[in-house]
């Protein structure tokens, strides 16, 4: 009964707001700055860590874990669902596909890049002042300073990039750059070069939803930029916070475990 | 090997402390870092709280425990900690000249710190009157308790013989999984001591360097995660009294063991701001499973006008690939002359 009502009454306010008006009409609160307010904790809702393109339901890479870590389906994130791969790309893209149980630097525990960080399947924070923003990863501590006031370069490429900032009306865009060649965008093996650019625009779409795109250009790997997009969530349970997930312990067997004493000792 | 500087600069203060005539040693009454705070007022965030942002270091050639030779003295006077500052600036910039290596030889590749100003000394919160971090008339971290004597012991035993067997019997720092300065409590790390601080409502965010990782401290009076969760750096919660940010921690593993101890460690932390570049940092710890009672320490944190980069561990620790590689190469070695 409850959701009838609601359904029926979102239907409603759905035709008496003009289409083209929805995605444009929300003015989020304010900091004391005057500028939106993206303070909070929130996540991605989707598969795209899996897969960024659509993709059936899929047995998972390792057989002994079943049903509990196969694939679940996506209906993809990619605006036109194609990645523009230029042929050497796409037949690297299927060798690490092929190899993903041991290449994909997930496994390893190894920083995430952007913008896979932002739909991997544990929350980040946004932290806001006027000067910088910070955004904080609860997945291998990962973390960036969104400048607001410069445009400078990084020194060198890093596994997180360097991010500058500026505010469009509601939304903040930030511009990554410096990302180095060794971050992969998902689990299957989808990836770029180190002249990866990043640009990422957070717009606010409701109290406790934000609209993430990351508009992708790397022409070593692509034959033309390309998008992605998705809505982000805020964590509205009491008491929210990032935990430590410190995953270097998780990755050691699979990264030093053929170097351990055979038997293994005590500790 | 990058950890010269700091090792030469506290012999050093050990030495000229030993040098220093009694009398001038219990006369100090040193300039205690409070008396502007009284007077100064810190700036304040677009929320109405301390603005405590920016990028500071607590590099320090201050030990955290006082030299044994100078008893209950707790502060150096101005000339001392000037003669200090000084000897321990000449003293890094000999071990760096007196360099015996052959430029361009494999032995001569060395972390160069003073070249890019990151070396400790260069760091403008280096001069501090304090004897030690820790403060009081003892200026020590109180002896372990039996049973805590008795854990470390365990452990110990546990792991001899066996340190290079596997991941596992590496220290926490090795594996990237939480390096020792972190804290809380916050001590000044050997080499990379910065540290990032960003609020937002209801939240101080402090990333330190070292490693990227990032203590998110709300301000909201929530209560701490369930008992049974338990972090490497705990769970911390914050509340303002008057212009000082105080941070509460719980919820520590038993493996953080900070100098022994147990997963009861209970850290209170302070920050004020007393100027516009210095943060006064104190903090008191106590474990009833460790010491019979808490100690406390204060560090002057310096503003510096930098920028944090990003220091991944995890993604480059050939280190350990090398050490167990190392070891097994070598037992293989000896069961060959053994045959």
């Amino acid at each position: 009964m409850r959701n009838w009502s609601r359904s029926l009454m979102i239907a409603i306010a759905a035709v008496m707001v003009p289409a083209a008006m929805q995605a444009q009409a929300y003015r989020a609160p304010r900091t004391a700055d005057g500028k939106p307010n993206l303070n909070g904790i929130w996540e991605a809702m989707n598969t795209a860590n899996w897969d960024l393109r659509p993709h059936a339901a899929a047995q998972g890479p390792v057989l002994s874990l079943g049903a509990q870590f196969s694939i679940p389906p996506g209906i993809g994130v990619v605006e036109g669902d194609e990645i523009p791969y230029l042929p050497a790309a796409a037949a690297k893209q299927k060798e690490n596909f092929a190899k993903r149980a041991t290449l994909d630097p997930e496994v390893k525990c190894y920083l995430p890049g952007v913008p896979r960080a932002t739909y991997m399947p544990y929350p980040f924070q946004i932290v806001q002042s006027a000067k910088t923003i910070m955004l904080v990863y609860e997945y291998a501590g990962g973390v960036r300073t969104v400048y607001m006031d410069s445009n400078s370069k990084a020194p060198a490429d890093s596994w997180m990039g360097w991010s500058n900032g500026h505010w469009e009306g509601e939304t903040l865009v930030v511009d990554v750059t410096s990302l180095n060649e060794d971050t992969w965008f998902d689990r299957a093996g989808n990836h770029h070069s180190d002249a990866l650019h990043v640009v990422e625009r957070y717009t606010p779409r409701s109290a406790d939803t934000l609209n993430y795109e990351a508009t992708i250009e790397d022409s070593k790997t692509f034959s033309r930029p390309w998008k992605i997009s998705m809505p982000l969530y805020r964590h509205v349970e009491k008491n929210a916070q990032l935990l430590e997930y410190k995953c270097p312990e998780f990755a050691e067997e699979v990264l030093y475990g053929p170097l351990r004493k055979k038997p293994a000792g005590s500790r | 090997m990058i950890q010269r500087f700091p090792v030469a600069a506290s012999i050093l203060a050990a030495l000229i402390a030993a040098a220093m005539p009694a009398a001038a040693q219990t006369q100090s009454v040193a300039a205690k870092p409070a008396t502007t705070a009284k007077t100064w007022t810190p700036p304040k965030t677009a929320e109405g709280v301390p603005d405590l942002q920016g990028v500071w270091t607590n590099a320090t050639n201050t030990p955290l425990e006082r030299p044994q030779n100078l008893g209950a003295k707790e502060f150096y006077t101005a000339e001392e900690a000037a003669q200090l500052e000084k000897a321990a600036a000449a003293a890094a910039a000999r071990a760096e000249e007196g360099r015996q290596t052959e430029p361009g030889t494999a032995a001569d590749v060395h972390y160069d710190l003073g070249q890019f100003g990151l070396a400790r000394y260069q760091a403008k919160s280096i001069g501090n009157p304090r004897t030690s971090l820790i403060v009081g008339p003892e200026g020590r971290v109180p002896p372990l308790l039996p049973e805590a004597q008795k854990r470390q012991a365990d452990r110990a035993a546990l792991n001899r013989g066996h340190q290079f067997d596997g991941p596992e019997n590496r220290p926490l720092s090795e594996r990237c999984i939480i390096q020792g300065h972190e804290g809380p409590p916050m001590i000044p790390a050997g080499y990379n001591a910065n540290l990032q601080i960003q609020q937002g409502p209801g939240y101080v965010a402090i990333m330190h360097e070292m490693v990227h990782d990032t203590r998110i401290i709300s301000t909201d009076g929530r209560p701490h995660l369930a008992k049974n969760v338990r972090q490497f750096m705990g769970d911390s919660r914050g509340h303002w009294e008057g212009n000082t940010l105080v941070v509460d921690t719980t919820n520590f593993t038993d493996r953080t063991a900070f100098r022994g101890s147990s997963e009861n460690l209970h850290v209170v932390e302070r920050f004020t701001r007393t100027e516009d570049d210095t943060i006064l940092y104190q903090f008191t710890v106590e474990d009833p499973s460790t010491w019979a009672k808490s100690w406390s320490a204060e560090i002057p944190m310096t503003k510096i006008d930098a920028r944090i980069y990003e220091y991944a561990c995890q993604e480059g620790n050939y280190g350990m690939r090398n050490t167990l590689n190392g070891a097994r190469t070598t037992e293989k070695e000896e069961a060959g002359k053994s045959k």
